[in-house]
């Protein structure tokens, strides 16, 4: 029985092409041009290297690693032949990021910044992206509020502290308010320009399929800005993390942060606990910017055929 | 069986505007006008009492230099753009648009891309994914379902966009310079595809292109319009039978006749 059923569907699938033979009338040999077609296709089809996942990772790895060490091999140089009175050496910084692991003060502040720089992170997103839609949509809003945010976004973060301190004092709520105005208008202007980048054609062909209005925005606007809504995020994040820095550097909240260890080595005079903050906040941006953003953006562009240079 | 040929209504003859009236049509335009701009100063006449019908299942080939408002005119049919005056008719819905360039959405596999046109045509999802496939063989490119729009070569892009347009479920297909950029022989051989589906599909083609001998080879009718504003100067009937090649003497002979054509209206604007 099962022979007869797989002879049936062989033969069915044999007769699925009826087009050819019958449908194009006495064409020039019709079987011909199916076979042109799947040769043309098999000519003209892009051929993608494949490369080893090792030698993959060891090619990304490699460059940062380097730089790292580049940086170390300078510093210890330059302290070894005290270029400077004040520069400590790379262990002295890394022995005060020990102690200050050790003592318990290092895991709570890391900690206390990261939710902040969280929370603001996605408090921003969900006013910046809705905002930058907005923008796009109504005009005369554009018009209006556009400048202001250009404005608002090439203001330093430490020229909003004092103004958020004096209005909600020393409080979660001023820092917010920084990490908010910093990074909301960057996610706005880069929605809005990630939307103006689309091309209007794909636009047109969602209009012609019957995509317009909502549908049109779910099935074609955002997934066609999507590559844009990243770099946007990416850079809205930049942004507040570094407003973020600049709230804690000079608000006293109840709950230290990162930016208060770098106060308090700044107080003390001690470079080498100014160091170490600096070194976490590097690593901090580095970790999120490799960890989260890095690799959505590959994976956006990839599925794009956009990253075929940078994407490996 | 689809065996049986699927003879297409006989073109409309070319003057006969009043006799045509009381036939079927699929795509009618009653003295279409068209102009951009708002002041009357800036304003611009793009298309200028167009009058052109379509009848079911015909192939009609618009043929023009630039600026003779193909573009403008296909997005009136197409629904996406209104008249300045006169009247455009489509009784059987939305019409399905296909480009220059393909307009496949790049972040959609090619079965997806498919399958897209099908979700906005109100297609339910149980059916999507076997009516994608359907049409993904229909233009012979039965292993294109999951491939990336960028692992596809531009011959095999438009085949993609044909399916996507038949998944809107039109009957009435526009074609704006969709084979313009590709080279000689995919573009012979999207010719002969087109023909074949237009056949099998009995559908209803307005096909835009700049390039006579492709107009004469596909259609049925072939519209000259003039330039800058964009009128209907000339039709003629290409009563060569199917299958055409693009080299046939037939065709050859009647394009170098419609080229004269094509140049003089060329010409008329180097006077002004």
């Amino acid at each position: 029985m099962p022979a007869t059923d797989t002879e049936d569907s062989r033969r069915g699938a044999r007769h699925e092409p009826p087009g050819p033979g019958t449908g194009a009338p006495g064409g020039s040999g019709p079987g011909d041009s199916d076979e042109m077609a799947s040769g043309l296709d098999a000519l003209e089809s892009p051929v993608s290297a494949t490369v080893a996942t090792s030698r993959r990772v060891l090619a990304k790895a490699a460059p940062p690693l380097a730089a790292v060490a580049l940086v170390l091999v300078l510093w210890q140089t330059a302290y070894a032949l005290s270029w400077s009175a004040s520069l400590p050496s790379p262990a002295a910084v890394w022995g005060e990021l020990a102690g200050a692991w050790s003592d318990g003060t290092l895991l709570p502040a890391l900690g206390h910044s990261l939710l902040r720089c969280l929370i603001g992170f996605a408090a921003s997103a969900a006013l910046g992206v809705p905002l930058g839609l907005l923008l796009t949509r109504v005009a005369p809003l554009r018009t209006v509020l556009g400048p202001i945010l250009s404005a608002v976004q090439s203001l330093p973060a430490a020229a909003l502290v004092p103004v958020a301190v004096i209005a909600l004092g020393n409080s979660e709520g001023a820092v917010y308010a920084v990490v908010l105005l910093g990074a909301v208008p960057s996610i706005a202007v880069g929605v809005t320009a990630a939307v103006d980048r689309i091309p209007p054609l794909l636009l047109r062909a969602g209009r012609s399929m019957g995509a317009g209005g909502l549908r049109g925005a779910v099935h074609v606007l955002v997934p066609a800005a999507l590559p844009g809504f990243v770099t946007a995020l990416r850079q809205g994040w930049t942004f507040g993390w570094r407003a973020l820095m600049t709230a804690e550097l000079i608000t006293a909240t109840p709950l230290p942060g990162i930016g208060r260890m770098l106060d308090a080595g700044r107080q003390g005079g001690e470079l080498s606990l100014v160091l170490a903050s600096v070194v976490l906040i590097l690593a901090v941006g580095v970790a999120v910017e490799s960890a989260l953003f890095s690799p959505v953006e590959r994976r956006v562009l990839h599925s794009r055929g956009l990253a075929s240079a940078a994407g490996r | 069986m689809s065996t049986e040929l699927a003879t297409p209504a006989p073109a409309p003859s070319v003057t006969g505007a009043g006799a045509g009236r009381a036939r079927p049509y699929a795509v009618r335009l009653d003295r279409v006008s068209k102009s951009f701009g708002s002041s009357p100063r800036a304003r611009q006449q793009v298309l200028d009492g167009i009058d052109l019908t379509a009848a079911p299942g015909e192939f009609v080939c618009l043929l023009g230099a630039s600026g003779c408002g193909k573009s403008t005119l296909l997005n009136l049919v197409a629904g996406l753009d209104h008249p300045t005056s006169g009247e455009v008719r489509v009784p059987h819905g939305r019409p399905a648009l296909m480009f220059q360039d393909h307009a496949l959405f790049p972040w959609l596999s090619a079965g997806r891309n498919v399958e897209l046109a099908l979700k906005l045509a109100g297609v339910p999802k149980s059916e999507r994914r076997g009516r994608a496939e359907e049409l993904l063989r229909l233009v012979r490119l039965p292993d294109a379902y999951g491939k990336r729009v960028h692992q596809l070569s531009g011959g095999m892009r438009q085949r993609v966009a044909l399916a996507r347009s038949l998944a809107q479920g039109s009957r009435v297909l526009l074609m704006d310079e969709p084979f313009a950029a590709l080279d000689a022989i995919t573009r012979d051989l999207l010719h002969e595809e087109l023909t074949r589906v237009w056949r099998e599909r009995e559908l209803t083609v307005l096909f835009v292109t700049h390039n006579v001998r492709e107009a004469v080879r596909l259609g049925q009718r072939v519209v000259l319009l003039s330039s800058r504003p964009g009128r209907v100067a000339r039709q003629w009937d290409v009563d060569i039978p199917y299958p055409r090649r693009i080299e046939d003497s037939a065709v050859t002979s009647l394009a170098r006749e419609i080229t004269g054509h094509l140049h003089e209206e060329i010409v008329r604007h180097a006077r002004h």
